[in-house]
């Protein structure tokens, strides 16, 4: 009885069932559209991440709530729909708080895989901290808020065995969250709530005492690249280079941990090489401390927690050519951001009034005029300076650095191969 | 009554009808001020629902509170007309008055101060809700009054105001479309004399296209629900008016409820609807009287009901469903889920409601205007209707204007008038930045006031189409103050579901405070409209593909005015910061 139509996605000619739906069809031609909240057997289909976003006929809309009809002109991979599709993505990283170093399912995340598929390395918006619940109460799950990109498939799916929701939307507009109804959760079987655990595409429902099904180390994700090195076969190592055609560098590290600068000097014997091209002039690797001379390269560790990295960021800024944000912390603000939810009084209390001290009695909030003034909160890099680019990780992997480093300098060619360019 | 559980599905009625979920919170918030815990597990066990989807519901609507509220529950509008005319020294005085701040209870359990948007009296702004009773035109010393009275032990019914209609001005020489007398069962005579299959070649002839904002082609509407086979089949009249801006639904229901109703009748006759369902926006209870005598009435005459103006075998009945505070809910997918007794989320386009609307069957959905002029154009026939408005564009629009004009009020023109003639009739005080259809719909600036208002050009934009009302500003209002205004209600009101209308919404607002705070430059404007044009493309209703577009339009036609206040030190390395601001919280430890 089924009926074929033909369709054309990017000019390709499609002959398929009609009434399918587009996502779907296009897989099964080879033409990958990026998806989240859909998930084949949810009819109607979700239509809530928007990650699909197409021009169908001419117009921009979802492909996952497309059925396939005659003459349908579907357009995928334009450069603007691209992007689109991207700043989708970066939405959701900029709206939840993703901290994916402290993440029970990193290497097993839907979202951190679209990511990567899309090479985001940072968002274009800015980040926007909002508050939100860790949730221990439920019996079987931990809900992560900070996680949730509200994609509905629990909301639809997840039923008790006499068909009552578990989980549904509250409130709404920016404070729409996913609540759980602790009553009906307690009645999920075991299996129904790692079901749950699975639907989800981010790491927002974590079944308790559960230690997670795969170690780290290789991920789902991994097993699908196959991407081989590139090799250039022009070496700069090999030109020789004199004293005066080195190019200098200068490096901080900021709110971060030091963790990027021992990241960078991970590339154990290239370092050698390395010296013969560069020099470093400000860094802690020198420890040299002011600006001797204008940088070819500034490398920035850690986003801005105090006056005193808006500073030195400033000072970065104006003595290097090239400012690279080196790691998450760089790009966004990463781990330190955490604090960014909390009113800073709070944090400070916290760890200065209201904790234990061995001076009983003489609990102070420390300020100096000595001392850097802590700002309101955590600041990306380029909130304050304009960066040229971003090496993403946590840590950045060492050769990622260094083939970023050349190609920025002398141009170098280079690939990134998948396994330098996952964080999990 | 009855009419109560219209829209349940015959035969299936093992547990409660959900679509009357709303009007049980409503009796619950009514009665005790507040839905309590238990409450929503009594609810939830009525409905057969877990307590989280009662919750939900609650939740999403912000009329319906979870913590006790007070005797006497205060709106009080932030809209940005009633920013304009003083909002905040009002709020003050009901702050002193009560002794309260905003969004608060008193101990005594007394008062409750809340905000909430556009309450569609913008034409006699300030304006609260007591108790969801009007209080209009408001000052400090009225504030001063009301607060004692009700003190005193005065009703809140006892001493509202009753709002003025405020019709300023009708096309003239008798080509008023929708204020001429109309005669109860003439338009429903009339078209049960010429037949279903003629008014809808009327509707086509006439070119009537809907008034709720998006212009779909009414007859096109009427025509595929009336092909379609399943039944019963549900006629829905979208009064949820929650444009800020716009009150010409609340002037047509106070003076029009019966063409309202003969419209309603018309369509249902036409497609074969059995019922009709009338979606009150809350703000306006105080009108929900009014249309109910009016369906009294028509009940009472054998119009409404079986065999409906006597006709065999059509029939008709109208109920009233209340909302609870919610603008999203009048976009037409979120309108029906509501009508189920769910959260507002617009559905996907996955059907469109003339196929599975309310309950999964065909509904017609159309906005309160529409049906009035469908009924009016009935009743004159179409030679008569083609002989107002200009060619392509017949007939009449209402056009609620307010802001800095003399007379704010409603303004039936006909179409093809210009801007500069609507803003000579509504004797605008200085205008410079006109708002046309609200938030979501285009700004426009004096250098366009020769542009007619039409249904035509609508590719070229040569002439503007209007929703349904125009905000004027003039040269003393901050641009940037107003599209906050804007972005704030966006942000308030997205339903939640999508992303790039949930978390843009609020992106955007945070660029707008940076440049309000005048830390922005050149290179966030052009942000601003690339992420614009992001959440146009990728939002799953028309309030998050629309909520930009005047931020994006004003950035370009008053690009003089955002350039002031651009940081012109950029120098396209080191952004603006304010380190002041920013370690504001720390100084508090200096010893
Ligand atoms: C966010 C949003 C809010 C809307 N609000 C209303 C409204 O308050 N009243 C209305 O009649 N239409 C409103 N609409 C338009 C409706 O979706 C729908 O187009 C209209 O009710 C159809 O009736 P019409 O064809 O008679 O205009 C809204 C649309 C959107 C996207
Ligand atoms: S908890 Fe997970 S499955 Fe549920 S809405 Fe959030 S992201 Fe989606
Ligand atoms: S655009 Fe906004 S209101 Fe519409 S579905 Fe998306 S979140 Fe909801
Ligand atoms: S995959 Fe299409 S909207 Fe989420």
């Amino acid at each position: 009885m089924s009926k074929f139509v033909e369709i054309k996605i990017d000019g390709k000619v499609i002959r398929a069932e009609e009434g399918r739906n587009l996502v779907t069809v296009a897989k099964e031609n080879g033409i990958f559209i990026p998806s989240l909240c859909y998930y084949e057997h949810i009819e109607p289909p979700l239509g809530t991440c928007r990650v699909c976003t197409c021009r169908i006929n001419g117009k921009a809309g979802p492909a996952c709530t497309e059925r396939v009809m005659e003459g349908m002109d579907v357009e995928v991979n334009t450069e603007t729909l691209k992007d689109t599709r991207k700043a989708i993505v970066e939405m959701m990283f900029a709206e939840g708080n993703h901290i994916c170093p402290a993440c029970e399912k990193s290497g097993n995340c839907d979202l951190q895989h679209m990511g990567y598929e899309l090479g985001i390395s940072s968002t274009r918006f800015q980040h926007l901290f909002k508050d939100r619940l860790i949730d221990f109460k439920p019996t079987r799950m931990v809900m992560e808020h900070n996680r949730c990109i509200k994609c509905m498939r629990c909301v639809v799916e997840v039923k008790t065995a006499d068909g009552k929701s578990v989980f549904n939307y509250l409130n709404r507009g920016n404070e729409t969250y996913v609540g759980i109804d602790y009553q009906q959760e307690a009645r999920l079987s075991e299996e129904q709530a790692l079901q749950a655990m699975q639907l989800c595409p981010t790491g927002a429902i974590i079944v308790k005492s559960d230690i997670m099904p795969k170690p780290f180390g290789d991920r789902k994700f991994d097993l699908q690249s196959e991407q081989k090195d590139y090799n250039s076969n022009e070496s700069i190592v090999r030109k020789r280079i004199s004293e005066m055609g080195k190019k200098k560098i200068a490096t901080i590290s900021l709110a971060g941990c030091f963790g990027c600068h021992m990241s960078l000097l991970d590339i154990d014997t290239e370092l050698l090489d390395m010296v013969e091209l560069v020099t470093f002039d400000k860094s802690p690797l020198t420890d040299i401390k002011r600006f001797s001379t204008r940088c070819h390269l500034g490398i920035i560790e850690g986003g801005c927690c105090n006056a005193e990295n808006i500073e030195t960021l400033r000072l970065f800024r104006e003595h290097c050519d090239i400012l690279v944000a080196l790691g998450e912390c760089a790009v966004w603000g990463g781990l330190p951001t955490m604090r960014n939810t909390i009113p800073l009084s709070e944090c400070l209390e916290e760890a200065y009034l209201n904790s234990v001290t061995n001076e009983p009695g003489n609990h102070i909030v420390p300020y100096h005029e000595d001392l850097p003034k802590l700002l309101d909160r955590v600041y990306a890099c380029n909130e304050i300076v304009k960066i040229d680019y971003y090496i993403p990780g946590c840590p950045p992997d060492a050769n990622h650095i260094w083939k970023a480093v050349k190609n920025l300098l002398w141009g170098e060619a280079y690939s990134i191969l998948y396994s330098e360019f996952k964080y999990d | 009554m009855a009419v109560s559980n219209i829209g349940s599905r015959p035969g299936k009625a093992k547990t409660e009808f959900r679509g009357n979920l709303l009007d049980e919170l409503w009796k619950r918030q009514d009665v005790s001020g507040f839905i309590s815990d238990a409450d929503i597990s009594t609810l939830a066990q009525r409905f057969n629902l877990a307590d989280i989807e009662v919750e939900g519901v609650v939740s999403f609507y912000h009329f319906f509170h979870r913590k006790p509220t007070a005797r006497f529950v205060i709106y009080l509008n932030n809209s940005i007309i009633s920013e304009t005319k003083g909002f905040v020294r009002i709020r003050e005085a009901f702050e002193r008055e009560t002794g309260i701040m905003t969004g608060q209870v008193d101990r005594t359990g007394t008062f409750a101060l809340f905000l909430t948007p556009c309450i569609g009296l913008s034409d006699q702004e300030p304006a609260a809700l007591i108790n969801f009773f009007p209080f209009t035109n408001l000052n400090a010393i009225r504030v001063k009054d009301i607060i004692t009275a009700l003190r005193n032990g005065a009703s809140p019914a006892s001493i509202c105001d009753m709002p003025e209609n405020n019709i300023r001005y009708m096309a003239p020489d008798d080509k008023s479309v929708f204020f001429r007398k109309f005669i109860t069962g003439s338009a429903m005579a009339r078209a049960k004399e010429i037949g279903a299959a003629a008014v809808i070649e009327t509707l086509k002839q006439t070119q009537l296209a809907g008034r709720g904002g998006a212009n779909f082609p009414t007859w096109k509407k009427w025509q595929s629900a009336m092909l379609q086979p399943a039944a019963p089949k549900y006629v829905i009249c979208n009064a949820d008016e929650g444009e800020p801006g716009t009150f010409k639904d609340r002037v047509l229901i106070c003076t029009q409820a019966a063409s309202l109703i003969e419209g309603m009748m018309i369509c249902g006759y036409t497609v074969g609807a059995q019922y009709g369902i009338i979606y009150l926006r809350a703000e306006y209870r105080w009108l929900k009287h009014i249309l109910e005598d009016v369906i009294k009435e028509y009940k009472e005459k054998g119009l409404l009901g079986k065999d409906c103006a006597g006709i065999n075998g059509f029939d008709f009945e109208i109920r009233i469903q209340v909302g609870a505070g919610s603008y999203v809910c009048g976009e037409e997918t979120a309108l029906l889920e509501s009508l189920e007794g769910k959260r507002g989320e617009p559905r996907t386009k996955w059907f469109f409601p003339v196929e599975r609307g309310y309950m999964q069957l065909p509904t017609v959905i159309n906005n309160v205007e529409t049906f009035c002029a469908a009924a009016r154009i009935i009743e004159m026939g179409a030679a008569a209707y083609l002989k107002i408005g200009i060619p392509g564009s017949p007939g009449t629009k209402l056009i609620s204007v307010s802001g800095d004009c003399k007379r704010p009020g409603i303004y039936e023109i006909e179409w093809g008038m210009t801007v500069a003639e609507l803003l000579e009739l509504c004797e605008a005080e200085d205008p410079y930045y006109i708002q046309v259809s609200g938030p979501s719909g285009e700004c426009i600036s004096m250098k366009e006031k020769y542009r007619r208002i039409s249904m035509l050009d609508l590719l070229s934009r040569k002439d503007i189409r209007c929703g349904g009302s125009f905000m004027i500003f003039n040269r003393q209002r901050d641009l940037v103050k107003i599209l906050l205004n804007f972005s704030e209600f966006f942000k308030k009101e997205s339903c939640g579901v999508c992303t790039p209308c949930r978390a843009g919404s609020f992106i955007i607002q945070r660029k707008l405070e940076r440049l309000d705070n005048g830390l922005a430059n050149e290179k966030d404007l052009e942000e601003i409209r690339s992420w614009g044009a992001i959440m146009r493309d990728t939002s799953r209703c028309g309030l998050g593909k629309t909520s930009t577009s005047s931020l994006i339009l004003a950035i370009e036609k008053f690009h003089d005015y955002f350039e002031a206040k651009l940081d012109k030190e950029f120098n396209g390395l080191n952004l603006k910061f304010d380190m002041e601001a920013a370690t504001k919280d720390y100084e508090k430890y200096k010893t």
